[in-house]
């Protein structure tokens, strides 16, 4: 009896959080992908990672800014720490007042974060057709299929159906809400020549760079994992110590 | 203490400490050996210390991640990454202090579903009940506030919609919202003050926690069987027993708390909140956090605003009024065949608010949350005190270890 009633308890709570508490507001459910990071041993693909980055730099970054993410994390990438020098360099960074009071321009450091293609929103939007490109360090947090989303959004790009007209700059899109998107369809067959020589699909390139992304927006996911495996193994076996001593100190009642 | 003589009390320096002020003999009393319970608690009885668990994980976390957050419009997002990112260990505080929030709530309605179900509001524990109520709402309203500053977009809709509801009071409505915000929108004042005081309501609640336990003491626990204790045959002292059985359930919560924190810890929380706050877009649907949801479907259940606002509270209110609403003169639900049914008949109805809560209030979700917000209200205005004067409770038995020995013969375990 008691039993049942702790279950039915344990089941409503669980029912209660099952509650869709987000909108789904017109959005075709995006296909759940395999990741590497998924499940509680999961971790990041390094390889996969860097691809991604490749084409977050190539294509994204000449739109989307990254400001949360710095030069220096990408050691986490798999990176050294000479590369990411190198690669903080190839970009071009606001800096100052000097002292003659005057800002100027310098190499990227690895403590620099990315640099923001635009000087602000109203810049950015004057750029691309009134649309702000948003950025990207959250995103696959700030959407609730995250990398799944990301991912079917970047290969949902399709003619619109007969009847369905799309506004003027916009595109159809089948996994964004409401379906136009000013984006245009951001990444062709081939747009990148990957360096370990990986075939550069559409779906492998909205693959690699979604996993990055993902990184992007939750770095310490591993560690959280590999902590959690260590602390849950702790805790069972201390609740099995405390467990045994109740037994033990509750047999001098009844 | 004439009686403690002998083992931890022998100690040369804690009977030198003692003679000066007598902390020991004071918590020996409050959780020791000195402090008698009845034998015949539950698992369930394990909720009360673990929200107080609760509550120290959240002021400890709290206070190390104001060290890093800076509570400004233009700042908080950013500080918020900058512990997720930069700070050693940033991102298990804040998972703790985000998931904690759900944790406590999950363990505080368990606690008072439980005091439900066992009569513990009855006399003479009603200050008691009380005194849990007001730490309720306490909680609520640190909740709410510290959801506010991470400067996300459910931090600042959920601010807006919530501080908007004051609105619908007749005359004075708009300037108190006014004086809320502290200008005429949600705002950098609003988060200053919302950071002000989501820092100062914990301890506020820590001073109501030290009155409820000075309550409980007064009477003690209350027991599954819900009557009163009738000599030392029936008490134990809390320590050693249920200090290593609390240890246990301890143990068993922080798993559970350990699943979402570290292996689904946005699973509670919605992804708006990673898009910074902007008062110039609406998120297309705002909710509050889950442990709000049934209250935010009693608002929306009611067409018009300001007898919307009048429910949400009057649902918590009523449960200021159960001691004499609940007319019945036995505690426990164990004796009591009609009012133990329509317990789970009140948590089907409360986890219907949480559905309709969590949905935009129109078509079906709309129709549960209506028939659920008339179920509980009916559940306290109408069916307790009817239930209390016609049910025939079952025979009560004459102590509790008459009761727990008859179990125990019967091969289960108390």
């Amino acid at each position: 009896m008691k039993t049942m009633t702790m279950r039915a308890i344990l089941a409503a709570l669980t029912l209660g959080f099952a509650a869709p508490a987000f909108a789904a507001g017109g959005e075709v459910a995006p296909p759940a992908q395999k990741w590497s990071f998924n499940g509680p041993f999961g971790t990041f693909d390094r390889a996969e990672l860097q691809r991604g980055y490749q084409v977050y730099k190539e294509v994204c970054s000449a739109c989307h800014a990254m400001k949360y993410v710095a030069f220096r994390n990408l050691t986490d990438v798999g990176f050294t720490a000479a590369e990411v020098k190198a690669l903080a360099a190839t970009f071009e960074v606001n800096d100052g007042p000097n002292d003659q009071g005057e800002m100027f321009k310098r190499a990227g450091l690895p403590s620099d974060k990315f640099p923001s293609p635009f000087p602000n929103e109203k810049a950015a939007r004057a750029s691309n057709g009134g649309a702000y490109p948003l950025d990207l360090s959250l995103i696959a947090k700030a959407r609730g299929a995250g990398p799944d989303y990301i991912r079917a959004l970047l290969t949902g790009y399709k003619d619109a159906p007969a009847g369905f007209t799309v506004g003027e700059g916009l595109h159809y899109n089948e996994y964004f809400a409401g379906h136009q998107i000013a984006m245009p369809k951001p990444i062709n067959e081939d747009q990148v020549t990957y360096a370990d020589g990986t075939k550069a699909s559409v779906e492998q390139m909205a693959h690699d760079v979604s996993a990055f992304l993902m990184w992007a927006a939750e770095p310490k996911l591993e560690d959280r994992k590999r902590m959690g495996f260590k602390v849950i193994i702790f805790l069972v076996v201390l609740s099995g110590l405390f467990f045994a001593a109740k037994k033990r100190i509750w047999s001098k009642i009844h | 203490m004439a009686d403690n003589t002998s083992g931890f009390f022998a100690n040369p320096l804690v009977k030198w400490i003692e003679y000066r002020l007598p902390v020991f003999s004071t918590l020996d009393h409050m959780v020791g050996t000195q402090y008698p319970t009845p034998k015949n608690l539950s698992y369930w009885w394990n909720f009360g210390s673990l929200a107080g668990l609760c509550l120290v994980i959240q002021i400890l976390t709290g206070i190390v991640l104001v060290m890093h957050y800076t509570p400004h419009t233009s700042l908080a997002f950013d500080s918020v990454e900058h512990i997720m990112r930069d700070v050693n260990y940033g991102w298990l505080l804040r998972y703790m202090h985000a998931n904690g929030a759900s944790m406590f709530f999950i363990v505080v309605y368990i606690h008072i579903f439980r005091g439900l179900y066992y009569g513990s509001y009855k006399a003479p524990r009603e200050i008691l009940w009380f005194l849990g109520l007001i730490i309720f709402l306490l909680m609520m309203a640190t909740a709410f506030m510290g959801y506010v500053l991470p400067w996300g977009q459910m931090s600042f809709w959920g601010a807006t919609v919530i501080t908007n509801l004051f609105s619908a009071i007749p005359l004075v409505g708009e300037p108190i919202v006014t004086w809320l915000w502290g200008g005429f929108s949600v705002d950098n004042p609003t988060l200053n003050r919302f950071f002000s005081l989501h820092y100062l309501l914990p301890f506020v609640i820590v001073g109501i926690v030290i009155l409820h336990v000075l309550a409980l003491h007064q009477h003690g626990s209350n027991n599954p069987l819900g009557i009163d204790t009738k000599g030392p045959q029936d008490r134990i002292p809390f320590h050693p027993y249920y200090t290593i059985k609390d240890a246990f359930g301890v143990g068993v919560f922080l798993i559970f708390f350990s699943f979402f924190l570290f292996y689904a810890p946005n699973y509670l929380g919605h992804p708006d909140n990673y898009i910074p706050a902007n008062p110039l877009v609406t998120p297309e649907h705002i909710v509050p956090e889950w442990y709000f949801l049934p209250f935010y479907a009693i608002l929306r259940s009611v067409p018009d605003k300001l007898g919307g606002v009048l429910l949400m509270f009057g649902a918590i209110l009523i449960l200021f009024l159960l001691p004499w609403l609940d007319t019945s003169k036995v505690r426990s639900a164990k004796f009591r065949p009609i009012y133990k049914q329509l317990f789970w008949v009140f948590l089907i109805a409360c986890v219907g608010l949480t559905y309709a809560g969590g949905l935009p209030p129109e078509g079906l979700a709309l129709v549960i949350g209506r028939v659920c917000t008339v179920y509980y209200f009916a559940h306290f205005l109408i069916l307790m005190p009817l239930v209390g004067w016609f049910e025939k409770p079952l025979k009560l038995p004459a102590s509790i270890s008459e009761a727990v020995l008859k179990d125990g013969a019967a091969g289960s375990k108390a």
